[in-house]
């Protein structure tokens, strides 16, 4: 068995544990081990890609394997992985690693609830190691079901709706990715359903590129935070439970742009070159708007919403660019952006569950109460406007000389408006951590609380070691992702 | 001189340890600790700064540039990559001097005047990150590095100044400060990605076949990263942030905003200074004339303002702007042909640094006596604090730019500098000097003498600072009363050539008699226990003065741009237009599509005979369309 298989057999695994579970100790057991060894497993998995790449291997793909599973239609369950699907692996295993220990305190049907968490994150790396295109959706599909009772059941507010509106969108999607998958499929000639293949048979005439390009690109923009189909993912994450949101911002949404880069560019790249401008527009435009909305939320998820709309838009934006350096920095950002919105959904989990509150009118002075998670809340905030030295500049200033190493007014232009971007999100930041974090507290109910306990230290600590880590020395993770973008770039342009 | 590196490294690791042990550090520990890093720091940049000058010149004359350590940070593509390393040349280890005296002056001075404070040590945290991000940004091999460091004291100088942050006003000034600042990088950094692209690299120094390809496009790059300096060294309009970052403790001021992080702009035009004069001296003559009005606008300012640290402040403004009119009248690189400014204009940075940074150092004493910002608090005062009274004066007859003190050195190549360019600038330069004079010796007799504000005065007794404040206060005073004499042209100038540089007579004597005239009307006017011909003058000219006093309300204006169109027109409608039209549009979907499902759903009603209707019905429209056709 190829060892890639491990990363979604260990939370079906670990399902099974949950299973058999009695009590909550043996609950917290079992994730905790499962999810260790999803972490030790993904970092192993750097090394060992690292030093495969540095023995010569140069295939685009490594760990490659394919068994059939439904001839009629060449599905295959094929695996596999470059640079990029391994910075996503780590990605979801760092993020199901603190979501664990961030929904410690859950008491409300904890079994099912890990149950289902479990089964999202089956998706999700199903998702990251598959190079079947059928396998490849059916684990989305996987990842998004969920998703839908984890928010109707354990959520807040107006979850029902919630729920409701972000299943039945990103199901929207996914409709246009089946029409999407099954275009390329019978385009290419109904041979094979294996990504590497299709690309290099390169066959699907453009006139038919034309209809499966935007196709696919909304279907996966969709759950990219694309405007305007963005519009489930304030409800949705302001509804959804800290966990799921940590997962659900800091992984799902990368899904969105890992599909749109690795199926609709990379499949279709002839449409992509001709038809990018209109997409372009329309991740300008998610980037600015999202930073605007964000400026007068007053509900501490809808700012993170809104600011995750404007920070993915940033990942479409780059890989529109086509061009490597731009596409490197998209998913630099998949990765700084997951870790930092995780962190900073991990937070306001914890700040909401002390004061059950998440307006932000009502919170103030939390500095002198919990110093811990306000310090840290300010880290994230910096990481969002892409300080040097955290994640977030490194990912931006990539985009940035990418976007403009692209030759014409057009990109330019496009290019300096998503720059403004960093400005609004100064704004919006100092504006949320003047208000909650600074000043003196008013509630007197407040004083008493009390500051993080050591579980919810531990996800915070490590999502900051991260965001650190790759902010402080991005040369080995940029050149890792760089590497596997090259041949695909060079792919989409001849 | 490898060495070099740590004086990055050691300020960084006294961060990330005071930072991360916090509360568990005893607050005298954090500060021991983080002022003998800053110790170790000023020693280093020492050693460097003489073994560097000690080493001479090279062949052709010029002290060599050296890269002790460089590294690759951040590749994008085969060309351009993001290094980081340590850059010697002559501006550069002059800026190592400057910054690591002032900072350990004032790592010194805080340990009484922060004494007894809650958040010691987070202080002391962020004063080495201050050190370490300035450092790096003067040390930097690229203009990226630059950027990185230039975001890093931005966001150091945030954090202190929003350092009292149960202080409403502490909050509002610290989010001003970065905000109006990151506006302005926001030009930096396009500039910097126009200079990058077109040129091929980050470096400062491209080869000559990419500056001739970027030729074109480089006063377009050069002026937007101007505007980048111009946020930092608080030029008009983007000066509004420094005044309201004296809510900072005050020697955060001396350090930041006044000797270090403000003169990161005028640091920046200088070190890309053979460029601007290359190839953009139009770019380079704008920058003097912003340079002269934001130095004029801020003189007058100064002259009718209230607390001790906005006259500072706007004092400040004033000098940055003469570093900028220097450098921004060269006209050719040669110190004898019109390059005089850039010298000059390092000079005046200098010896600005530290009287300076002795103001603010002796505004923290008085305000840490009377615990007031506001003059009318103070008065008299000679008589309790004769250390800061000495000092201060010693710093006031400086900026002034009355001989033997440093300030008339620097100040008179300046104005030398401008009277080559044109005799308008020259004498317009000449009188902001003489108002110069006329507003540092309001503010002095103000305090020192003038009527005592006794009622206060007896209630609580103002007394002199202990001695860790006073031994820096007369260290920076000592250095003041010698800098001058310093033959700054001798290692540095415009071609990189020993200048020699020589008093021109005609221009110093009448800077000299209008800082005397500056003086002697401030006296006249000031020193008198009454003030009838000041109030007198405030009453007469009231509009002026109410105008003058309300910073000729650029921050009103200001104020109604972000909350009246940047929140009101644009972020209100825009969230809006989210949840009304485009969520609306998709909740529309689903309500249409719940709504003709409830139609269709009564077709289905279970009825046979409403069924055979439907078929019959059916059945005979078909047979009449048929039959019609």
């Amino acid at each position: 068995m190829n060892i890639l298989s491990l990363f979604p057999a260990i939370p079906a695994a670990m399902m099974l544990g949950l299973w058999l579970s009695r009590n909550i100790r043996q609950i917290h057991a079992v994730m905790v081990t499962g999810s260790s060894l999803l972490l030790a497993f993904a970092i192993y998995l750097v090394f060992a890609y690292l030093g495969m790449r540095a023995d010569g291997q140069t295939a685009e793909m490594l760990l490659t394997d394919s068994h059939i599973w439904y001839a009629p239609l060449n599905i295959h369950y094929a695996v596999g992985v470059d640079g990029i699907s391994v910075a996503m692996l780590l990605l979801s295993a760092i993020i199901v690693f603190t979501g664990t220990f961030a929904s410690w305190k859950m008491t409300d049907g904890t079994k099912e609830f890990f149950l289902w968490f479990c089964l999202l994150s089956v998706g999700v790396f199903g998702f990251f190691i598959s190079l079947d295109l059928f396998t490849m959706f059916m684990f989305y599909e996987v990842a998004l079901i969920p998703m839908y009772l984890l928010i109707g059941v354990w959520g807040t507010g107006r979850k029902e709706y919630s729920a409701m509106k972000l299943t039945l969108m990103l199901m929207g999607g996914s409709a246009l990715i089946l029409i999407g998958i099954l275009g390329i499929y019978f385009g290419s000639g109904a041979t094979t359903m294996n990504i590497m293949e299709i690309a290099q048979l390169h066959n699907i005439p453009l006139s038919m590129q034309r209809i499966w390009f935007p196709i696919v690109f909304i279907g996966f923009g969709v759950l990219g935070a694309l405007f305007p189909f963005h519009t489930w993912s304030p409800d949705g994450h302001a509804s959804a439970p800290t966990a799921v949101s940590m997962l659900h911002a800091g992984v799902l949404m990368k899904l969105g742009g890992y599909g749109c880069f690795r199926i609709a560019i990379y499949l279709l790249p002839d449409a992509a070159q001709e038809l990018s401008w209109i997409f372009i527009i329309l991740t300008t435009i998610s980037v600015v708007y999202g930073a605007f909305s964000a400026c007068v939320q007053t509900d501490l998820k809808y700012i993170n919403a809104y600011s995750s709309v404007s920070h993915c838009g940033l990942v479409l934006f780059a890989i529109l660019m086509l061009n490597t350096t731009a596409a490197t920095g998209a998913v630099l950002q998949m990765l700084s952006h997951g870790l930092m919105t995780a962190l900073f959904f991990a937070l306001i989990g914890m700040i909401y569950g002390r004061t059950h509150t998440r307006d932000i009118r009502e919170l103030s002075g939390l500095m002198k109460i919990m110093p811990f998670l306000s310090v840290c809340y300010v880290i994230a905030g910096l990481a969002n406007l892409g300080l040097p030295g955290l994640s977030g500049f490194v990912a931006e200033m990539t985009i940035f000389n990418g976007a403009f190493m692209v030759h014409d007014t057009f990109h330019r232009v496009v290019t300096i408006i998503a720059c403004t971007s960093i400005v609004i999100t100064a704004v919006y930041i100092l504006r949320l951590i003047g208000k909650i974090l600074y000043g003196t507290c008013t509630n007197p109910e407040h004083l008493k609380l009390t500051d993080a306990t050591w579980d919810e230290r531990l996800a915070v600590i490590v999502l900051i070691v991260a965001i650190a880590g790759l902010g402080l020395s991005p040369l080995w993770m940029s050149g890792m992702i760089s590497d596997s973008i090259v041949p695909i770039v060079s792919h989409i342009l001849n | 001189m490898e060495y070099t590196i740590l004086i990055l490294l050691l300020p960084f690791l006294s961060f990330i340890l005071i930072g991360l042990l916090g509360t568990r550090l005893k607050p005298a520990a954090a500060g021991a600790f983080g002022t003998i890093v800053t110790g170790i720091v000023a020693i280093l940049s020492y050693w460097t700064a003489f073994s560097y000058f000690g080493a001479g010149r090279d062949a052709s004359g010029v002290f060599p540039t050296l890269i002790p350590w460089n590294t690759v940070w951040l590749p994008f593509n085969g060309s351009l990559h993001i290094d980081l390393g340590i850059l010697l040349d002559p501006i550069s280890v002059m800026m190592l001097i400057v910054i690591s005296t002032v900072s350990l002056m004032v790592h010194i001075y805080s340990f009484g005047y922060m004494k007894g404070e809650r958040g010691f040590q987070r202080y002391y945290a962020f004063l080495s990150l201050f050190t370490m991000s300035m450092l790096g940004l003067v040390l930097a091999t690229n203009i990226f590095q630059m950027y990185i460091f230039w975001e890093l004291v931005g966001v150091s100088s945030y954090l202190l100044i929003g350092f009292y942050y149960t202080k409403k006003e502490a909050i509002a000034a610290s989010k001003k400060a970065f905000i109006v600042t990151r506006f302005a990088d926001l030009g930096f950094l396009i500039g910097i990605l126009i200079y990058g692209f077109y040129t091929g690299t980050f470096s400062f120094t491209p080869d000559a076949p990419a500056l001739g390809a970027a030729k074109a496009l480089l006063p377009l790059a050069l002026g937007l990263m101007f505007i980048g300096g111009a946020g930092k060294s608080a030029m008009f309009p983007l000066h509004i942030w420094l005044p309201d970052a004296m809510e900072g403790p005050t020697p955060v001021s001396a350090l930041i905003h006044a000797a270090t992080m403000v003169v990161a702009g005028v640091y920046l035009v200088a070190r890309m200074f053979p460029l601007f004069i290359g190839y953009a001296p139009e770019v380079l003559h704008v920058t003097a004339y912003v340079g002269a009005f934001t130095a004029l606008y801020a003189a007058v300012v100064a002259c009718v303002q209230s607390d001790i640290k906005r006259v500072l402040a706007f004092s400040t403004i004033s000098q940055i702007g003469f570093m900028i009119v220097a450098l921004g009248v060269c006209t050719s690189a040669d110190p004898h042909e019109g390059g005089l400014g850039y010298m000059a204009s390092m000079f005046h940075l200098f010896t600005h640094a530290m009287f300076k940074a002795l103001l603010f150092l002796g505004a923290g004493c008085i305000i840490h006596a009377v615990h007031s910002n506001e003059m009318s608090a103070m008065g008299g005062l000679r008589k309790y604090m004769p250390v800061t009274h000495i000092t201060f004066l010693v710093a006031c007859l400086a900026i002034a730019g009355i001989w033997p003190l440093s300030g008339f050195f620097s100040k008179d190549e300046i104005l030398a500098a401008c009277f080559d360019f044109s005799p308008v600038m020259g004498w317009v330069m000449t009188f902001i000097a003489g108002l110069t004079a006329f507003y540092m010796f309001r503010l002095y007799w103000c305090i020192f003498w003038g009527k005592e504000n006794t009622e206060l005065h007896a209630e609580h007794r103002p007394h002199e600072a202990p001695l860790t404040m006073t031994i820096p206060l007369i260290f920076l005073a000592v250095v003041t009363l010698f800098a001058g004499w310093i033959p700054f042209g001798e290692f540095i100038s415009s071609n990189g050539q020993a200048y020699h540089i020589h008093i021109d007579w005609n221009v110093a004597t009448v800077s000299l008699c209008v800082a005397a005239a500056g003086i002697a009307l401030a006296t006249w006017m000031y020193m008198r226990e009454d003030r009838k011909v000041a109030d007198g003058l405030a009453t007469k000219f009231s509009g002026l003065h109410k105008a003058a006093y309300h910073r000729f309300y650029i921050d009103e204006i200001y104020q109604f741009i972000t909350h009246r169109i940047i929140f009101a027109c644009i972020s209100t409608p825009v969230a809006w237009f989210d949840r009304h039209v485009v969520d609306g549009f998709f909740n529309m979907l689903a309500t249409v599509t719940g709504k003709v499902s409830w139609g269709i759903r009564r077709m289905q009603s279970g009825y046979v005979q409403r069924y055979g209707i439907w078929f019959l019905g059916g059945a005979l429209g078909l047979t009449v369309i048929l039959l019609l056709i």
